[in-house]
């Protein structure tokens, strides 16, 4: 073992590596694997795998170091498809499984890929933990707001009163709004894109892989047998003018030439604005980086479903210490402060004696 | 056991014991194990062999002077070697009435008791259901009673310190400790420096509680309390120490990693009585052990299982409810074939039963405890020093065999002491490790290729360039690891993961036994019920009756002579502290017809119970 508790292998090297020879080379095609996708077709998962898949490349970090990790659902099977390390665990658990990877190997770039009833029903307690302790993962929640793979029973981000097999006379149950789940849950970065959205999804990922720590996209994604159309308002064509397309340092505005606006109101909730008739001085600048969550959570109540004004985008991101690095400094410090482990020493510790 | 009680001698001409087992017995806040821990260090410094048992309620602080809240810990020490902490105490110290109402029916008739006297107030009394003072009747006639004013002498012996009546008053356990040392000839110097480092940034509580031991010495030096002393035991040569289960395992799993230069990172849920496996490993860092203390049990194996995946050896460590949570993650570890530990400390059950009392009832949940079929190797360990053993066999078969494995320690082992003689660590077990570097099948690698020999499948970790490949907990094809619903695959994954575990009986230990070759019947046992059988059996041999024993310290597979050896007696008797759970494996697997013996008191057996046990059937 190495002085900081790495598997003592050649193939392994600490650290980020950047580009060496050859990653430069990659595509994506290096990142499918030889495995039929086996989703429905017209899922919003192949647009999804697609993007990450073509993201990737230009990250600059090797194949090999990339590791996938997801729960039980549909989206889950997403690992299969990568043609990396990866692991297709048991429901809910894959923040548990990804923090494990990552603090084991902080080297490594570890994905988790979950849905909404994986990550926030089943799961929930560990996806809150693995923000709460700023992990290094990336983590993707597809959020179709239904079960699929069960065949369509409500999730915890269907809407109340959500007619389905399990909820025969509509779902009493309020949904889970992902995004201020996170924020509330400590997360430093906090986006949300959607399936078809080509050039945005791949720019969120992008800046979630420059994020240290927990990354957490919620990813709006129609399932096309059980819930079509779940997000046609926000998605459809011709109905841009419900996204609301978040730019740091920038007036949030939407709509028809920009002419909506966000404003804060005198106690601290946010409404939508005609910006000709408030002044573009009243609208509100988004602010990523704002040491308070508070900002972005207002924001994230902007809309309670994707039938309104929904904003796009970064919510938030900001720097704190990374867990794995945190151990990864203890592991150093105890090594400086006592010396490399030595068993024998440590065996005969504390009150001995001898027998002769 | 009456050797115990024996006319004492003076100070200056004690009377020599070759054994005495005492129980010092008060309320949770009385320091009762701090007190016992160092009467148990001091043992063990003057060479003694021993053995210990803390017995505490699950409560942290249950309401004082109540029988709720009485916290015991009993040492056995010798001049010889022994294996239980003793049936029955021939010393009780009772720091108040509860303490005597809970422990006296344990007291050995003409034993020793001594008693802080100043607790034994009409309130105290009155909380236990004494409608007059035990110690004014004649109730205690059968004993010899040592009535000391324990309170009022510390606040005396304490009475320079700025410390106030209450503060004081807590440092009565040294001074009950020091009345002990004096009449068992124990030295206080090892306790004073002990209480000097622990309360180094306190020195008047330092200076408080070393006045207090003084006191108690001196007390029973001028009041001529009995006085004896127990000689060093002749044990094997080598250099000592005392260990706990936990401790033990703690380090077992640190050799492990230093043996198999694999690190180790542990997720760990806090559950009694296994969390001080957490606290230690937390101590060492700089062994490269990472460890995490996780939200919950089920995400504590996850994350143990992900650092598996990623080229560690993973560890987790729980109890019995800790285990039920931690079933579907475990049957993932059996179907992704990686190295893992989950190491159940067992505890009084169902559900959240007896936290702080030992039992052996998760045998069957280890076996059997996961949907489909599920196998893995289960290693027991039987003492505390063989928590130790017991980590490297479980990380060896782990590593070497691609597979979970499930080690059971209870809560008896866990939280007891015994000397161990330290191994050299030239003498430990080498635990070769090798990571999958190259494609297996032309420039392709598949995951699920297993070797010739052990059956386990390569080990490639993330990092490794061209072996990049996923694995899950859908079935997979043989050889290739992609999914696969295929009935036949299904069938023969099926049986290559029953053969992979069946086969490592080849390389295990055979079962030994020891006795009389004549015996017609054996003792079986497993897990701590080693020391009591082994005392019981030696008891009935000394008296000249036939007896043999084996223990198993491998529960799955069980050793290759296992059937052969159990076929040569008449009977097999088990005794379990459970209601027959090995009994129903030796059964089914051997078509035995074992007598079993069950106790689940939360204790463990006592030698005399199952001497006379085993006796009815020989």
């Amino acid at each position: 073992m190495s002085e900081l508790g790495q598997p003592e292998d050649p193939t392994i090297e600490r650290g980020i590596t950047e580009g060496p020879g050859g990653v430069s080379t990659l595509t994506r095609q290096d990142f499918m694997s030889d495995q039929e996708v086996r989703w429905c077709a017209g899922c919003g998962d192949y647009a999804i795998l697609a993007a990450v898949q073509s993201v990737l490349p230009g990250l600059g970090i090797p194949r090999e170091k990339f590791v996938f990790v997801s729960g039980i659902g549909c989206s889950s099977r997403f690992p299969y498809y990568m043609n990396t390390y990866g692991i297709h665990s048991i429901h809910g658990r894959a923040p548990a499984f990804a923090t494990g990877i990552a603090t084991a190997r902080p080297d490594l770039n570890v994905w988790v890929v979950t849905g909404d009833g994986d990550g926030l029903s089943i799961g929930g307690n560990h996806l809150i933990h693995a923000l709460r302790r700023n992990v290094n993962l990336k983590i993707l929640l597809f959020n179709n707001q239904i079960y699929g793979l069960t065949k369509g029973q409500y999730s915890p981000t269907s809407e109340r009163g959500k007619v389905t097999k399990s909820t025969p006379f509509g779902s009493l149950e309020t949904p889970f709004n992902p995004v201020s789940l996170a924020l509330a849950a400590e997360a430093t970065f906090v986006a949300r894109t959607y399936d078809v959205e080509r050039k945005h999804l791949p720019e969120i990922l992008r800046r979630a892989a420059a994020h240290r720590g927990s990354a957490f996209i919620e990813i709006y994604q129609n399932c096309n047998i059980f819930n079509d159309g779940a997000f046609v308002a926000l998605t459809g064509k011709g109905r841009s003018g419900n996204r609301v397309y978040l730019e740091h340092g920038k007036p949030i505005v939407f709509g028809p030439d920009n002419s909506k606006g966000v404003r804060m109101k005198k106690d601290g909730a946010l409404e939508v604005v005609n910006v000709a008739d408030a002044g573009l001085d009243q609208i509100m600048v988004h602010d990523e980086h704002h040491e308070s969550q508070s900002l972005a959570y207002a924001l994230s109540r902007l809309s309670s479903g994707p039938t309104m004004p929904t904003p796009l985008g970064v919510f938030r991101e900001v720097e704190k210490p990374v867990y794995g690095d945190g151990i990864e400094r203890q592991l150093r410090m105890a090594a400086e402060q006592q010396g490399p482990g030595d068993l024998s020493k440590l065996l005969n510790s504390g009150d001995t004696w001898t027998v002769d | 056991m009456s050797a115990q009680i024996a006319p004492p001698g003076t100070g200056q001409e004690r009377k020599e014991l070759d054994r005495v087992v005492i129980r010092f017995a008060g309320d949770s806040g009385d320091g009762m194990q701090m007190t016992g821990d160092r009467f148990t260090s001091v043992s063990a410094f003057l060479g003694n062999d021993l053995s210990t048992l803390p017995d505490f309620p699950a409560e942290i602080r249950a309401p004082a002077g109540t029988l709720a809240g009485v916290s015991a810990f009993q040492i056995h020490f010798s001049d010889h070697d022994i294996l239980t902490p003793g049936d029955q105490p021939g010393v009780l110290v009772a720091m108040n009435p509860a303490a005597l109402k809970a422990n006296l029916k344990d007291l050995l008739p003409g034993g020793l008791l001594i008693v802080n006297e100043d607790a034994f107030d009409k309130r105290n009394l009155e909380k236990v259901g004494y409608t007059t003072n035990p110690l004014d009747g004649g109730s205690l006639e059968g004993f010899q009673v040592t009535r000391i004013h324990m309170t009022k002498m510390t606040i005396a012996a304490v009475k320079d310190s700025t410390l106030n009546k209450k503060e004081a008053e807590r440092s009565k356990n040294m001074l009950a400790l020091g009345v002990i040392c004096w009449m068992y000839g124990r030295p206080l110097e090892p306790t004073i420096a002990w209480l000097e480092k622990k309360f180094s940034k306190k020195p008047e509580i330092a200076n408080a509680t070393i006045a207090a031991l003084k006191a108690g010495h001196a007390f029973g030096e001028t009041a001529e309390l009995a006085a004896y002393s127990v000689k060093p035991a002749t044990l094997a040569p080598g250099t000592y120490r005392r260990i706990t289960g936990n401790q033990a395992i703690a380090f077992g799993l640190i050799a492990a990693s230093v043996q198999s230069k694999v690190p180790l990172l542990l997720g760990s849920y806090p559950i009694t009585p296994a969390s001080d496996i957490l606290h230690e490993l937390s101590r060492y860092k700089n062994f490269g052990v990472r460890t995490i203390q996780a939200e919950d049990e089920i995400a504590a194996i996850s994350m143990a299982i992900g650092a598996s995946f990623s080229g560690h050896l993973g560890v987790t460590t729980t109890s019995g409810p800790g285990l039920d949570l931690k079933s579907e993650a475990l049957g993932l570890a059996v179907s992704l074939e990686l190295p893992l530990l989950v190491i159940d400390i067992q505890r009084g059950g169902p559900s959240t039963g007896l936290p702080t009392k030992t039992e052996q009832s998760d045998l069957l949940h280890a076996m059997y405890g996961r949907h489909g079929e599920s196998p893995l190797p289960i290693v027991a360990s039987y003492s505390p020093p063989s928590c130790f053993w017991a980590a490297i066999e479980g990380a060896r078969l782990a590593l070497k065999y691609m597979t979970p494995v499930i080690i059971l320690s209870d809560g008896y082992l866990a939280n007891g002491a015994e000397p161990w003689r330290i191994p050299a660590v030239e003498k430990l077990p080498e635990i070769p490790v090798r990571f999958a570097s190259q494609p297996n099948v032309g420039e392709d690698f598949w995951p699920y290729l297993r070797d010739e020999t052990t059956l386990a499948r390569p080990w490639a970790i993330p990092g490794t360039p061209g072996l990049e490949h996923r694995i899950g907990g859908l079935e997979k094809a043989d050889g290739s690891g992609n999914i696969s619903y295929d009935p036949d695959n299904h069938n023969l994954m099926t049986l290559l993961r029953q053969a992979k575990i069946k086969a490592i009986e080849e390389d295990i230990d055979p079962l030994e036994w020891d006795g009389d070759d004549d015996a017609r019947v054996l003792v079986l046992g497993w897990g701590s019920t080693y020391g009591a059988i082994g005392a019981a059996c030696r008891r009935l041999r000394l008296r000249g009756l036939k007896v043999a024993r084996a223990h198993l310290k491998h529960l799955n597979p069980f050793p290759k002579n296992t059937g052969e050896l159990l076929s040569r007696f008449d009977e097999v008797i088990i005794p379990e502290m459970n209601m027959g759970q090995l009994s129903k494996l030796i059964r089914a697997e051997f078509l035995i017809d074992v007598i079993s013996i069950n106790q689940v008191k939360g204790l463990p057996f006592r030698a005399g119970d199952l001497e006379a046990e085993i006796e009815e059937h020989l």
